[in-house]
């Protein structure tokens, strides 16, 4: 039995709250209240502080550390130094791409801000004191600072550690068909070229990323309280790491303040916390500063991108073409399944019906921290989707069509879908026009232009920038998705109690998307027990079912389903028994509002939280009682959000300066279980999409310093300057998910800096200007004026 | 060094190396943890508490300055058994995601509408603009805030 869920309207009624409501969210009673439970917030008895000694320099030999007069320090209680490590085998560990990764330096550091020592006291200021003492002596090495350095023929090599290792390459990569793409280019009227270098960039969280290891000195048994959003693949990453007996290791990920990736990865704090917690014998906590967040953990993007469209006079796009150097740090550490290489750039032919691409990418190595994660993106994907909008608009500018109407002319239809594109995917379902003209209609599009024309004849720059985006989400299929090995798949675990109350436990995490309220509304949906009376349980290993976690929006796409599966195999539990409590056949029963009636006498019936409490009490012969169950669901497909932006702007030609008039958002993700914070996930993912265009990135000197390693400089946009956003939706629900839902968390992030990109060369292209490399800054855009030919 | 501190209406006397931050002492000594840290250059706002009714980033504040003073902290906010109403808002309203932020926003919020129960979406968005918020686009935060000073004035009223 399936729910159909009539998109428009929930079909529960609001005290049941299921698909369709938006509920108010069951987390925010503890926040509001300052009653969150962060894992600063935990303290345990007998606790001690780490504290990492960094590197300054970005490159250089380590000749000795001298911790002595960090040792005499009163309170200091240990130094760790990798040296000390190896002795446990652990100072290297292994990436979630294959490669490995120091955990304290031993030879060289490659980065700055590396990990080099730890010093262990019984006071966060002393453990402060106690890193600040620790003598370094290095030998400064040549920097790499960019993938161009690092392919030079003379360029130093970074990796050293590994054998035989002549480059700085790390990976090469390719997608789609060379020499169809040649022949689509050799039929084009034109070529339209995009060079452009997406900078790297940092998810910063507020909440910076920590752990307090316990590891018992009596039983052996580890319960790290980590800021993870992945903490059931953490704990198999723990115990071959640590080799710690899997069983023996307990993760609890408590209230995350925010993730947007950077909580994926392992990184050298934690396992330095867990060996140090190991050897003496009293938990440690290390919880990093905002800096070591910034300059070490989870970097995101850093691509050089070079696309090509070839084109026909009358506006068809026959064919694509991209180059890219991905700047990989100094370590392969992507946090994201483990086949993919440049993630699932393949998306790149976008929303658009174009029978040919190619894409070749080469990742080098750099004096850079590692570990690329998927910053509000499904691995590669805003990339991706940037890189598309940017040609799209581009090519229309060089055959004089207007940006929208070559979107259309281009755009895959309706009844294409499943559509598979040039690079193989499969694309699930959209109905891309739709969106576009929504948006068009709201912001007014045809007046807009009209207004437009005038201003540049007042010489004011106006500019209108669409993105007509198509996400990627939900890895993933068992076949191709798994990290290190593990199967991407996703669980769920609900058991309805006597009283008609569940509790419903997952194996993904949340970060702030509102998992304890939607999750516990799909069951709503499928149960008919209002969403109120379900506990939602995650973050902890002990107590939930495994799972890869919350990344690339795959929580509702997987454990999503996962939750209205095993809904759907209680209720058919359920049935048994009603048919049982009512005397009739299961087949005479009919299932609606929380309840089986006999088909032509509704007045005979049971609701569910009859027949919980018949799971209990009063079984058909030989069932076996309770009213329990497990799903792990393995998504047949990814699934495909999409939208259309639209971004009026005016740039003050003076100072380059330029302001957002106004931003509608058209997004489609399927059914929205609790369009509230449906809304609220698309507000967060537009502002850091307006980050990115505006202000918000990482960048270094030639000497591979950091420039951008405080808030006060890596700069995130508060109110006052966050664009006002009016939001629009449709709903083209996904085939194969079983409340036809897509998943949210990214699209806006994925689909919003070219649109507000795109807005800015719109204000500017008739003065000749195609490019200007994000994030936009006054001066970048003042220079442009400077050298265009107008 | 000996310092007295009344936090939340209740005082606290302890004895406080001159180095130590307001925020650790509040969070450290005092266990109250609804008061976070978001970086170490007063850029995010996430530290915020009232002192002496104003809004300080306690990050930035030494826990040696509090002394003799009056400090509301978000665990402050409940009176009687009763949410405050910008609690109540900012769960109608959606004003949070991840909640890291909520108490310094919730704080600064509380102290607005003191001052100007009907503030305009501008004044808002002035008001919280040493706040940073990673999650919600602060635009159901403005909302949150504009609905509490609603149902304070519409409190006081009756
Ligand atoms: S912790 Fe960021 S301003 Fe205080
Ligand atoms: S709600 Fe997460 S930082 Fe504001």
């Amino acid at each position: 039995m399936t729910t159909t869920t009539d998109h428009n309207h929930p079909i529960t009624t609001p005290e049941v709250g299921g698909i369709g409501h938006s509920i108010k969210r069951h987390e925010d009673d503890r926040l509001i209240q300052g009653a969150g439970n962060f894992v600063d917030d935990i303290v345990l008895p007998g606790m001690l502080h780490m504290t990492l000694v960094r590197s300054p320099w970005a490159h250089a030999t380590i000749n000795g550390i001298d911790s002595s007069a960090a040792e005499a320090i009163d309170g200091v209680v240990a130094v760790v130094t990798g040296e000390l490590l190896a002795e446990y085998n652990l100072a290297w560990m292994p990436t979630l791409s294959g490669d490995t990764q120091a955990v304290l330096a031993t030879d060289k550091v490659r980065y700055q801000g590396q990990e080099v020592a730890a010093v262990i006291a019984t006071d966060p200021y002393v453990a402060r004191d106690g890193a600040d003492a620790v003598v370094v002596d290095y030998d400064p090495l040549p920097v790499i600072t960019n993938p161009m350095q690092g392919l030079e023929s003379d360029a130093p090599i970074i990796r050293t550690d590994l054998e035989d290792k002549e480059d700085n390459v790390v990976y090469e990569w390719e997608a789609g068909d060379a020499a169809a793409t040649e022949e689509a280019f050799a039929k084009a009227d034109r070529v339209v070229t995009v060079e452009t270098h997406y900078p790297r960039s940092h998810p910063a969280p507020l909440e910076t990323c920590g752990i307090i290891a316990d590891v018992s000195p009596v039983t052996g048994e580890a319960t790290l309280y980590m800021t993870s959003q992945a903490p059931h693949a953490h704990r198999t990453v723990f115990a071959l790491v640590a080799g710690l007996p899997e069983q023996n290791i307990r993760i609890i990920s408590p209230d995350l303040g925010g993730g947007f990736g950077n909580k994926v990865p392992v990184y050298p704090g934690y396992v330095v916390a867990t060996a140090a917690s190991l050897v003496i014998g009293k938990p440690v906590k290390w919880i990093e500063t905002r800096y070591e967040n910034l300059i070490s953990t989870g970097f995101a993007r850093d691509y050089y991108m070079k696309g090509e469209l070839a084109v026909t006079n009358e506006g068809k796009i026959l064919g694509l073409k991209v180059d890219m150097l991905s700047d990989q740090g100094a370590f392969f550490a992507d946090a994201q399944p483990s086949k993919l290489r440049a993630g699932l750039f393949e998306i790149v032919t976008g929303s658009y019906d174009l029978q040919a691409a190619h894409v070749t990418t080469k990742g080098v190595y750099t004096n850079k921290a590692p570990g690329g994660v998927a910053y509000r993106c499904s691995f590669r994907v805003t990339e991706a989707s940037y890189l598309i909008e940017r040609l799209v608009q581009n090519a229309a500018y060089e055959l004089e069509m207007d940006p929208a109407e070559f979107r259309s002319m281009n755009f895959i239809q309706p009844d294409q879908f499943p559509y598979e594109s040039a690079t193989g995917l499969v694309y699930d379902s959209g109905d891309y026009e739709t969106a576009m003209r929504k948006a068009m209609e709201m912001i007014g599009y045809d007046e807009l232009r009209v207004e437009q024309a005038k201003a540049r004849e007042e010489g004011r720059l106006v500019g209108i920038g669409i993105a007509s985006f198509t996400d990627i989400v939900g890895a993933g299929p068992s076949k191709d998705y798994d990290i290190i090995g593990l199967k991407m798949f996703d669980s769920a675990e609900l058991r309805v109690h006597p009283t008609g109350k569940a509790i419903l436990k997952l194996g993904v995490k949340t970060q702030g998307q509102g998992h304890e309220t939607t999750f516990a509304q799909i069951v709503a949906e499928e149960l008919g027990i209002p969403a109120t009376d379900i506990k939602v349980v995650h973050g902890d290993t002990d107590n939930t079912p495994y799972g890869l976690g919350t990344y690339g929006s795959r929580s509702t796409p997987v454990a999503g389903a996962a939750t209205a599966i095993v809904a759907r195999n209680l209720r058919d539990k359920a049935r048994d028994i009603a048919a049982h409590m009512l005397e009739a056949s299961a087949d005479d029963l009919e299932w609606e509002n929380g309840k089986f009636s006999v088909k032509g006498s509704p007045d005979s019936s049971v609701s569910i939280q009859d027949i919980a409490f018949a799971a209990y009490t009063n079984l058909p012969e030989g069932m076996q009682a309770g009213l329990e169950g497990v799903h792990y669901y393995d998504p047949p497909n990814l699934t495909y959000p999409f939208g259309t932006y639209i971004v009026a702007v005016e740039i003050d030609a003076g100072t380059g300066q330029w302001k957002v008039d106004r931003m509608v958002a058209v997004d489609d993700c399927g059914v929205r279980i609790n369009p509230m914070i449906v809304d609220g996930q698309i507000h967060g993912g537009l502002t850091e999409g307006y980050a990115m265009s505006n202000m918000q990135f990482m960048t270094f000197d030639d000497d591979g310093n950091c420039l951008t390693a405080h808030f006060d400089s890596y700069m995130i946009p508060t109110a006052w300057e966050t664009p006002r956003f009016e939001l629009g939706e449709t709903i083209t629900p996904s085939p194969h998910h079983p409340i036809g839902a897509k998943g949210v968390g990214e699209s806006a992030t994925v689909g919003s800096p070219a649109a507000y990109v795109n807005a800015i060369i719109d204000a500017l292209q008739h003065r000749g200007v195609t490019n200007i490399d994000m994030p936009v800054l006054p001066d970048r855009v003042w220079q442009a004026l400077q050298d265009s030919e107008g | 060094m000996q310092i007295t501190v009344t936090v939340n209406g209740a005082e606290h006397s302890a004895d406080v190396e001159p180095r130590t931050l307001l925020v650790d002492f509040i969070r450290s000594d005092l266990r109250l943890t609804g008061t976070h840290i978001g970086c170490d250059t007063t850029a995010c706002g996430v530290c915020t508490v009232l002192l002496d009714g104003t809004p300080v980033k306690s990050c930035t504040v030494f826990a040696v300055q509090a002394n003799g003073r009056s400090i509301t902290t978000v665990e402050g906010l409940k009176q009687n058994g009763d949410l405050h109403p910008i609690q109540v808002a900012f769960k109608e309203e959606h004003g949070l995601q991840c909640g890291f932020c909520t108490p310094a926003m919730m704080l600064v919020g509380s102290k607005l509408i003191e001052d100007n129960p009907n503030p305009t979406e501008d004044e808002v968005r002035w008001a919280i603009s040493g706040n940073l918020c990673r999650c919600t686009g602060y635009v159901n935060i403005v909302k949150s805030i504009q609905l509490a000073g609603k149902m304070a004035t519409a409190g006081s009223d009756s």
